[in-house]
């Protein structure tokens, strides 16, 4: 009998160390500057919102602690899209001005892999700029780091919240350098295909409404129209 | 016992990492794909949307009814010719399989545009440019201008028609949008 309860306590014990493992994992790492921050390219800057009251629109399933904006937007509750997100945003561009609109749409990945620090997510985005026209740019996100740094933090907190400073990129690939591929449509660059890259820089997030204090950040590096 | 102990330990790793890796995390519901396969290896789809049960989001500026209730497009000078709609996007059993995006407009700087971006989160994603201007039957055709996943490598055309409903009471605007997809891989050479 003493043996069975030593090999039960074992194994509980094996369990935390793997689940502590996991989350303290340091060979799991994303990168901390941009692939595109040494580049000779046309540098886009835009930003927007995450905060899903303060976009166009904002859908889910209906069910998750991120409602819903307008409240009364269809949601997505078929099995087929039930784990995809729908946004509508304005972009603005690095003075703060409004430069397109954005549609995006995720996905949870099924190449997610918690063991190796891969949360991930295919997402796309539908965006015009008036500048510079239509284009779509699709990619694969490891959410990873976010989780690891806010979510989890601010489930564990009493107040049910995270507060600090946090940046991250999200983009993980499908480019060879972790960029996001770029389509450009209409425009001057029609035809043109492209690299970017999505981050992350956060303030505030409560695990009850979801991002609170919270930007996207998207850097498109389009080539220059001269060339 | 002590040995028991670290063997207890041993395992609860091995049976935890073993669980983590096997485990689902994330298993997109499938639909069947309803595809017909042609002789030249190409396959088309039809998808449709139902209208206005499907339509998600209708942004146009200067509009008297918004969907949803309540959507606040922004007024914005280069928003003004601009028609964004989100949808939920049929198979041709009917079935929500996916969403879509759909932009139309018109500026002096980039000209008319129609395009749609179709994501099927189970396959993958489709970004059409169609032309901007209708055959006289009403269709509309367009190109696959990118893709992912199980859409990456194909080429072809996609249809784009509206069908209009003429019968119940308030048949204003309401129909169907009907998306068919002719797409045809690289060719590859037989050995």
């Amino acid at each position: 009998m003493k043996y069975l309860i030593s090999l039960s306590v074992g194994m509980f014990v094996g369990v935390v160390l793997f689940v502590l493992g996991l989350y303290f994992n340091p060979f799991v790492d994303t990168p901390r500057v941009s692939p595109l921050a040494v580049s000779d390219l046309d540098l886009i800057d835009l930003s927007y919102s995450l905060v899903a009251s303060e976009s166009i629109v904002f859908t889910n399933d209906g069910e998750s602690h991120v409602k819903p904006h307008p409240a009364r937007v269809l949601e997505l509750w078929e099995p087929t899209i039930i784990r995809t997100r729908g946004f509508v945003t304005i972009l603005t561009d690095s003075r703060g001005e409004p430069a397109g609109l954005g549609v995006k749409f995720a996905s949870d990945s099924e190449e997610t892999a918690l063991l190796g620090g891969k949360v991930l997510i295919d997402s796309v985005w539908h965006i015009y700029l008036q500048d510079r026209g239509t284009m779509l740019i699709d990619q694969t996100e490891n959410i990873w780091r976010y989780v690891h740094d806010i979510v989890i933090p601010a489930r564990l907190s009493s107040g049910d919240n995270w507060r600090g400073t946090w940046y991250g990129l999200i983009t993980a690939g499908p480019g060879a350098l972790g960029t996001a591929r770029v389509t450009v449509n209409t425009g001057v660059l029609s035809g043109t295909e492209a690299e970017a890259v999505e981050s992350i820089t956060a303030k505030a997030y409560s695990s009850i409404t979801g991002p609170v204090g919270m930007t996207g950040n998207l850097t498109i590096a389009l080539p220059r129209e001269e060339e | 016992m002590f040995r028991t102990f670290n063997l207890g330990i041993v395992l609860g790793i091995v049976m935890a990492a073993t669980l983590v890796y096997f485990f689902p995390w994330v298993d997109q519901h499938r639909e069947r794909s309803l595809i017909s396969v042609h002789a030249n290896g190409g396959n088309s789809e039809s998808f449709h949307i139902m209208l206005p049960d499907d339509r998600i989001m209708a942004g146009v500026a200067g509009a008297q009814r918004s969907t949803p209730p309540g959507l606040d497009w922004p007024e914005l000078d280069f928003l003004a010719n601009i028609q964004a709609e989100m949808f939920k996007v049929r198979n041709e059993n009917g079935v929500v399989v996916g969403v879509a995006s759909r932009m139309s407009g018109k500026s002096d700087q980039h000209g008319s545009f129609v395009e749609w971006v179709v994501h099927l989160p189970a396959r993958g994603t489709m970004y059409v440019s169609m032309d901007p201007d209708p055959s006289p039957d009403g269709y509309r055709e367009g190109s696959l201008r990118a893709g992912t996943r199980e859409f990456l490598t194909l080429n072809g055309v996609v249809l784009e028609r509206f069908v209009k409903n003429d019968f119940g009471p308030d048949s204003d605007g309401a129909g169907r949008i009907e998306l068919a997809t002719a797409l045809v891989g690289p060719a590859v050479e037989l050995e």
